[in-house]
This record gives C-alpha cells, structure tokens and sequence, in this order.
C-alpha cells in the first residue's frame, strides 16, 4: 500500500489536517483511527464550549468533531477504523494491524501524526495506600458514563483541577453524585478559568488548593482518601491531614503527549512538552515526518488544535507536491523567564508566509506582566498582558519582517512584571 | 455440589440413588474429596497440580476470586540460585532442588523464565566477608556456578552501577518469570486433570471426623479426607483450627516500584545488595516482561490482608537502592505494590503432617525463597501423600502441558497475519501501551481458571500493565469480559467480590 500521506490519529488534529492537506491538492490521503470511530476524545466530551474560536458558535464535543468528519467525507478522504499503528520506521514505513486486512505495511511519502496524549495515572504521582476499584482517570470516567451511559460511583472526590476533572465534577453532580472537592496540589488550578466557574462555583464544589492526596484507603472499593495540605515545596504538611470519605476517586493530574510511535521513528522529543521538537511546518526532526496536536504538546483548546492541524496538513501537502527550501538559517525559539515552553522550536524563514504564531504556557500564574520578544538580546515586540496562568495557552504572533535582516539565531520569549 | 452428585453417581442403579443420598449424608457430606488444599498460591497450585497426575479427587480452595492473589503475585518474581538459606534447612533443601527443576515445568506450562543471572554487591570489607560466607553456603547448599568477582568487573557488565562498589558474588543459576503467570498455568493445567477451584471460599472452621474432614467456608462445607494446609500468612489460622501444636505467622510487608518498560534494560541482571537481618534487602531486578522492579523495604504487620503501600516505606526503597545504583530511575514509575511475606516463628519452612492430626499436612511459613523451593516442595509433599495414603494411582491420561498461550506481541509477522485470518479477533489491539489484542484476552478468559475479573485479565494478557495503567483498555476489558461470561457490564469486579467498578445506569442509560 502505498500513500502520499499517511495521518495517524482521526481526531481533531489529524481530521483538520487531512482536510486541509486535501484541499492543498494532494488525493492520495489515507487517515489511520485506532477507535471505532474518528473524532478522538471529543466523541465523549458530550459537554459543551467547543468551537468558539473556529467556528464563532457554541458546539458540543461530538458536534465539532462531526463538523470535521462531514468535510473528510465530503472530500473522499480514505481512513481505516479500529486499526493500530504498531510501528514506523525511519524510512516513513508503518506497520499496522485491523481485524480486516491483518498486518499491513503502509509506504508514505509524508506522514503526520496526531496521536494525541493520555492521561497521568496514580502510579505516575505515586499515591501510597492500598489498590482498590473505583479509582480512575477523569476521562475514562468520562467514557464510562458519556459512551457507555454507565455512573461510576455515588460519592467522589476529584484530584487534580486539569480541565477533564472539572468537567467531570459538574457531569456526575448532574447525575445525582455527590462530589466532596477537588484538590490541587499546586496554589492554583491548571484548567481554563471558565471550568472553575461554570464547572465547580456554579455547584457549589470546594476547590482546595495546595493540598494532596497522601494516602488511600479501602480493601475491595476505595473507601476513603486522606488529604494533606502542602507547603510551598509541595510537601504534605504534617498536623494538617483530614480523611473524606468515598467510593470513587477521579484523577486528573495531567496529560502526557503519546509518543510511542514517535520514538519507534528515532524523533527528537522535547523533554518539557514530552512531544517531538517541531519547525514552523510542524515537520518533526525527520524530513517529511510532521506532527500535530496534543501529541505535541498539551493544548487547552481544541480549535488551537485544528489550526495546528491545518498548518501541518498545508505543510505536508507542500512537501509532497513542491518540497520545502532548505534553509542556511535557522531561528531557535528559546523559553525565557516564566515561559515554561514555546512551540514550535525553530523557524526557517524562508518557509513562512508572513508571520508565525507561538504557541507557549507560563510556569506560573502571573498578573500585570508584559511579554517580551526578543531576537537575541534585541527586544522586537513587548506585549501587555493582566494575566497569564499555566492553564491557559498563550499564542503570540509574530510578522515575518521583525525577524529579517538579523543574524540573530535565538528567539527568546520572556515575562515581565509590569514597573521592572 | 450438583455436579459433584451427578459424577458419582453414574456408577450407581438410579433406583438406589435415595440410598446413595443417605449413605452420603450420613457420612456427613453429600461429595467426599479426598485432597482439599487451602490456598491457591504458587504452592498450593503447584500441590494441586503434581497430585492431579494420581487417581484422586482433589479440591483447590481460595478465600479470594482469583488464583494467585496473595504473595504469589506480588515478590520479587525472582527464582534465586539457593546459597543464601543456612545449609540444613528447609529453605537450603528446597531452593536448591527446585531452581533446575523451573526448566521442564516453564515449559510445559508455557510460562516464561529467563536465567539473567544475580549478583550480591558488596561496598566495603564487611560485606566482602559476608559474600565470602555466602559462597561458603552455597558451596554447602550444591549451587553450580558461583563466584566472587572483582568490582571493575562487576562495572563491565552492569555499568550503570555505583563505583563504591568493591566486589560480587555471581550466581548464573538466577533467573526470573512472572510468579502470577506462572501459579495461574498451574492452577489451569491442574484444573484440566480434574482438579476442582472452589474460589471466593474462605474457610472458617475445619472440623476432624473420623474418616474425613468438614472443611467450613463462608459459602458451604467441603469434606475430604486429606487436608493440605497452603495458607499463606493465613497458615498459623487454617492450622489452629485442627492441631494443638502452634506456629505463628507474621505478615512481612515488602513494597516495591514497577518502573516503565523504557527503563527496563538499566540493569541485565538480577542485583541484591548484602543480606539484612529481615530479608535479602532491596534489589534491582529487570521483569520478564521488561519492566524494571525495585524493592522490598521490610516491615512487620499485624494484619494479614493490609497490602498498602506506604510514602515512607517508598521512599526508604529510593534511598537504599541508589546506594546500588545512583541514577536508578525511580522516576520512570508506573505502578507500586506491597506484598506480604509469611515470616513463621520456626525461622524455616514448615512442611509435614501434623503430629496431632492424621491426614492434615502444613506446608506454612513458605516465604522467600518460596517461589524457588515449589516445584521441590510439591514433590516432596507428594511423597508425604504417598507416606500416607499407601501408593498413588497414575491417571492414564494425565497431560502434563496447558494449551499454548497465544502472545501476538511475540509472534512473527506471518504468525500474525495467519492468527487473524483465522480469527479476525487477534487483528484487534484492545491494549494499547502492551500490544495485546482480543483474540488474547477472549482465549485467557474461556479456559480453566480463567480470568472473570479486570485483574484476572490483566495478570493473564497483561493489558493495563503499562503505562497508562488501563485508562484506555480498562473499559473495553470490562465489555469482553462481560460478553464472553454473559453478564453485564456493571457485574465485572476489578478483584475480589465487592471491587465493583460501576455502579448502574446514568440517568440517559437506562
């Protein structure tokens, strides 16, 4: 089987790039989905908030992701369901397997991926205390009751304020759970603002910041958490334990990009968003190899991840159809005080249009600041800003002629407090 | 008990099965046993297993819903090369026989074993002299192949650990396997022989007859005429209820790491560090499927059934082993456990029919090297068997092997496509992290003491072992297993009854 790209992953990275990868032309498009069927994770986020940016409307997960999946159909774009990748080599080969074909063997001039992430599990943080059911991540939780139409538990405790949690404290309470509190380790919540609002203030849910879960009880079900507050090291502070009891825990402590199969392909991965090192096309440290979405970094909202898509869909065709320019300078992109990460991690200049969009998160929470961007030492655009959480994502463009005519190769991106 | 009746009753003139149903009752039971073995551990599974090759009918008990879910699914899954136990005891005599009989039985039951070989590290004179007395016990205990190497030459082959390191003992005989693999490969080929699992069977009191015992459990009464005695740390409980003469068992717990697969090869052997006076101390140890595993730290319990793990004792476990290897990383965990060991108060193995109590056989006290020592100490009960009950009769159609375990992981690639044009099943990968797909998990639960929990599945086909710890497959094994055992999905329990996962319909469910 041969393709000209071969996109793994049919959610709403992988759908927006093939759309667009299509509509730049390029026929031989083939879309590989692990699930049953294509949407991803936004099949069970029945909630909804999406598509505000993208489509200037309110939809439910499932109706973004249909959206998607109407114009790969419209477009005749070709996708295999309920098939796992297992394997691609560095010469662009995947192996994968179905219960139709069995193992195949797939040749792509382009590959994108879009794998998406999963979910930190209680070993991942280490929670001592027994192993009994009623533990899960927050967003099989989710599967649970929104695909299978299952409850998970009556009376539950949440760790972790990332958005999947606080989506799930209002859909259980919704269903007749009593949701005790949702603890965070950290002094403040790493969902969007809006989830803590409409998600926990609106029903009356304790948000208990600086707090852990320092032990788990329960034989067969867990029966109870105790719950330590924590200092500014993030040591459980002795004196301050209290036990709550419950029969269900949901976890939602944090999303890691799935980069399996990016490994299998010898990508170089960015220790701090855990996802491959991307250039302005989205193209990984393997020519012809992109990627994009969650599974390169972790995204607070899923029309950023369409636009990511798109840009590695457009770029990947480009690669087929013309190849890029290869460039004499490079641009690296260099986290600065208070930025925890940028995306993407280096810029040829020759393969921009006119600007380039950053994507990045802050290390902490930060109010009255100012961005700084600076080309080596030379500051080319300060940006006011009241707030900047690690929750949210900030997105910072840049106009193509602030970055020529210097031979500066480090683009750094740095916060400032307002008055310094 | 109704399939009990039927059996034995074939041999009979159905016009006397009222008679037959008196005689029974009077004797005190309706279906006689002649072997219950209390406790399907690696030991009473291994019993059931080499006894299931005589005429008898034998009885496999558990308190719990699955075989294999006390100590012998959470150690250090090592089989060790046998000189640490002081010569003359039990422990010496049965891990020393029972290391080169792992071999035919792995495969025979198509059970994974790797012999990667240990080392005991020592850091300074003291230690070289405890090594030095180490091989001294294993040359007395007749393991083949040790020796004392040099620290740079330990480096050279285990080069991520510390220079502190001044020399080694090197016992080649060392190796590893999954000890749940291997108990529930037991349980199932002993099973196929005839060997009746009666699970989620706790018993409470064991009442001596004349001809028999009446065993009590929360669910019913089994009678049979031998009792072995495989408890575990329940041991001391199961023996005081028939015999005077009392041991004590006190729960050791032992806590460890499962660290990701990418970090599995930062050491190619087994690696102790000097014994302590409460256990061989902690060690690193590659898994045999991959993973890493660090622990034990050692702690004296009171209860028998508290596995929790605990902050101190992990971090104990950190600490210690950094003194092995300073970059060991503990960083790279997926999962912690705690098992319990069955410290006796004898100090050894005990194994033998009690004194006061004709037909009731301990084996107790069976803490490390336990895993080592079954396949010896098996044989040897069976002996005791003998001793007893005159000869035993051969089955003619004993099968010594289970049918093979499919792993598509492991199968070559026209393997695989030739497995999914038979059926479709194995060209669906349920977990993702472990590769493993239906057909495996649909195989493992219809066969003789197959899974019917989520554990059960996972200790089998392994899917929810790697990292994401089942947050993807954990849904759709819950949906297999309640299609192939024709229940609902809110009925599938993660472990034991009352480990429910779900509890009913959402309102929109219904």
């Amino acid at each position: 089987m041969d393709y000209d790209i071969v996109i793994i992953g049919g959610g709403p990275a992988g759908l927006a790039a093939a759309v667009e990868a299509k509509k730049s032309r390029v026929d031989n498009i083939l879309i590989i989905e692990r699930d049953r069927e294509l949407g991803g994770i936004l099949q069970q986020c029945i909630h909804n908030g999406f598509g505000l940016h993208e489509f200037k409307e309110e939809l439910t997960g499932p109706e973004y992701a249909e959206r998607f999946i109407d114009q790969v159909k419209e477009l005749q774009i070709e996708y295999k369901l309920d098939t796992m990748v297992l394997n691609i080599s560095e010469d662009k080969i995947i192996s994968a397997v179905n219960s139709e074909d069995g193992l195949i063997n797939i040749k792509a001039k382009s590959i994108i991926l879009s794998m998406g992430c999963r979910e930190r599990t209680r070993g991942a943080i280490n929670i001592p205390g027994t192993r009994p059911s009623g533990i899960f991540t927050a967003g099989t939780a989710q599967r649970y009751i929104n695909m299978e139409g299952y409850m998970v538990g009556k009376k539950i405790f949440i760790l972790g304020s990332g958005d999947i949690g606080l989506i799930m404290a209002r859909r259980l309470t919704l269903e007749g759970a009593q949701v005790m509190g949702v603890a965070e380790l950290l002094p403040y919540s790493g969902g969007l603002t809006r989830n803590i609002t409409q998600c926990l203030h609106d029903y009356n849910i304790p948000l208990l910041l600086s707090h852990t879960i320092i032990r788990i009880d329960g034989r067969d079900r867990i029966q109870g958490i105790e719950l330590s507050e924590v200092d500014e090291n993030r040591r459980p502070i002795p004196g301050t334990e209290k036990y709550y009891e419950c029969d269900t825990l949901l976890l939602s402590v944090g999303l890691i990009p799935e980069n399996e199969l990016s490994k299998s392909a010898n990508l170089k991965l960015d220790n701090i968003t855990g996802g491959p090192i991307v250039n302005e096309s989205m193209e990984t440290s393997r020519e012809g190899i992109f990627a994009c979405g969650n599974v390169v970094h972790v995204h607070d909202l899923v029309d950023y991840v369409s636009e990511e898509g798109r840009r590695a869909g457009k770029n990947a065709a480009k690669y087929v159809l013309e190849g890029f320019s290869n460039s004499e300078r490079t641009i690296q992109t260099k986290s600065g005080k208070g930025i925890r990460y940028i995306v993407p991690q280096q810029i040829r200049l020759e393969n921009l249009d006119n600007s380039i969009t950053l994507f990045m998160r802050s290390d902490d929470v930060y109010s009255d600041l100012i961005i700084n961007v600076k080309l080596g030492q030379e500051v080319i655009k300060r940006i006011k800003k009241r707030t900047l959480t690690p929750g949210e994502m900030e997105r910072v463009n840049i106009d193509i002629n602030l970055l020529k005519g210097t031979a500066r190769e480090t683009l750094v991106v740095e916060i400032e407090k307002e008055g310094q | 008990m109704g399939r009990c009746i039927e059996v034995d009753l074939c041999g009979f003139f159905i016009a006397n099965s009222l008679l037959v149903v008196i005689w029974y009752l009077q004797k005190g039971g309706v279906c006689m046993y002649d072997v219950a073995i209390i406790g399907a551990g690696v030991i009473g599974a291994f019993i059931a297993r080499e006894l299931s090759r005589y005429e008898l009918k034998i009885a496999l008990i558990d308190k719990d819903n699955d075989v294999s879910n006390g100590a012998s699914k959470a150690n250090s899954a090592i089989i060790h090369a046998g000189y640490d136990a002081k010569p003359g005891t039990n422990m010496a005599k049965f891990n020393s026989l029972g290391n080169p009989m792992f071999d035919k039985i792995c495969q025979e039951l198509d059970v994974e074993i790797d012999r990667i070989g240990s080392f005991v590290i020592g850091f300074d004179d003291a230690d070289m002299e405890t090594i030095e007395g180490l091989y001294k016990r294993g040359i007395e205990n007749s393991i083949e192949g040790l020796e004392i190497i040099d620290g740079d030459k330990v480096r050279e082959m285990e080069p991520n650990l510390n220079d502190t390191i001044k020399g080694a003992l090197y016992a080649p005989t060392c190796g590893i396997l999954s000890p749940w693999e291997l108990t529930i490969a037991l349980a199932e080929n002993a099973a196929d022989n005839g060997v009746e699992i009666l699970l989620n069977n706790e018993v409470e009191d064991i009442k001596k007859r004349d001809l028999a015992y009446k065993i009590i459990t929360n669910k019913r009464e089994i009678d049979s005429k031998y009792v072995i005695n495989c408890a575990g740390v329940y041991a001391d409980k199961i023996n005081n209820m028939v015999s005077n003469e009392s041991f004590e068992i006190t729960p050791r717990k032992g806590q460890y790491f499962v660290l990701d697969k990418s970090v599995g090869d930062f050491v190619d052997t087994v690696i102790f560090q000097c014994p302590l006076n409460v256990g061989k101390g902690v060690i690193i140890v590659p898994t045999i499927h991959g993973n890493l595993l660090v622990g034990p730290d050692a702690e004296d319990i009171e209860e028998k059934d508290n596995t929790a793990t605990s902050a101190e004792g992990l971090e104990y476990i950190k600490e210690v082993a950094r003194r092995s290897a300073a970059t060991v990383p503990v960083n790279k965990v997926i999962t912690t456990y705690s098992g319990l060991r069955a410290e006796v108060s004898t100090g050894d193995f005990v194994i033998g029919e009690a004194r006061d109590a004709k037909g009731f056989i301990n084996v107790a006290g069976i803490k490390s090297p336990g895993l080592s020592s079954s396949p010896a100490i098996a044989e040897y009960v069976v002996d005791i068997m003998k001793d007893i009950r005159g000869e035993l009769i051969e089955k003619d159609k004993f099968n010594p092997r289970r049918r093979r375990v499919l792993r598509f992981d492991k199968l070559s690639d026209e393997e695989k496509t030739d497995l999914i044009k038979k059926d479709p099943r194995f060209g669906r990968i349920i977990c993702r992290c472990e590769s493993v797909t239906e057909g495996e998990i649909v195989d493992i639960i219809n066969r003789n003491a197959g899974a019917t929990t989520v554990d059960g599945v996972k200790r089998r086909a392994r899917p929810g072992t790697g990292r994401c710890q089942g947050g993807f497959c954990g849904p759709r094994v819950a949906e297999i297993l309640a299609r192939e055992l024709n229940k609902d999905i809110a009925e599938i329990v993660k472990d034991n009854e009352g480990s429910y996962i779900l509890t009913g319909k959402t309102s929109k469910g219904e």
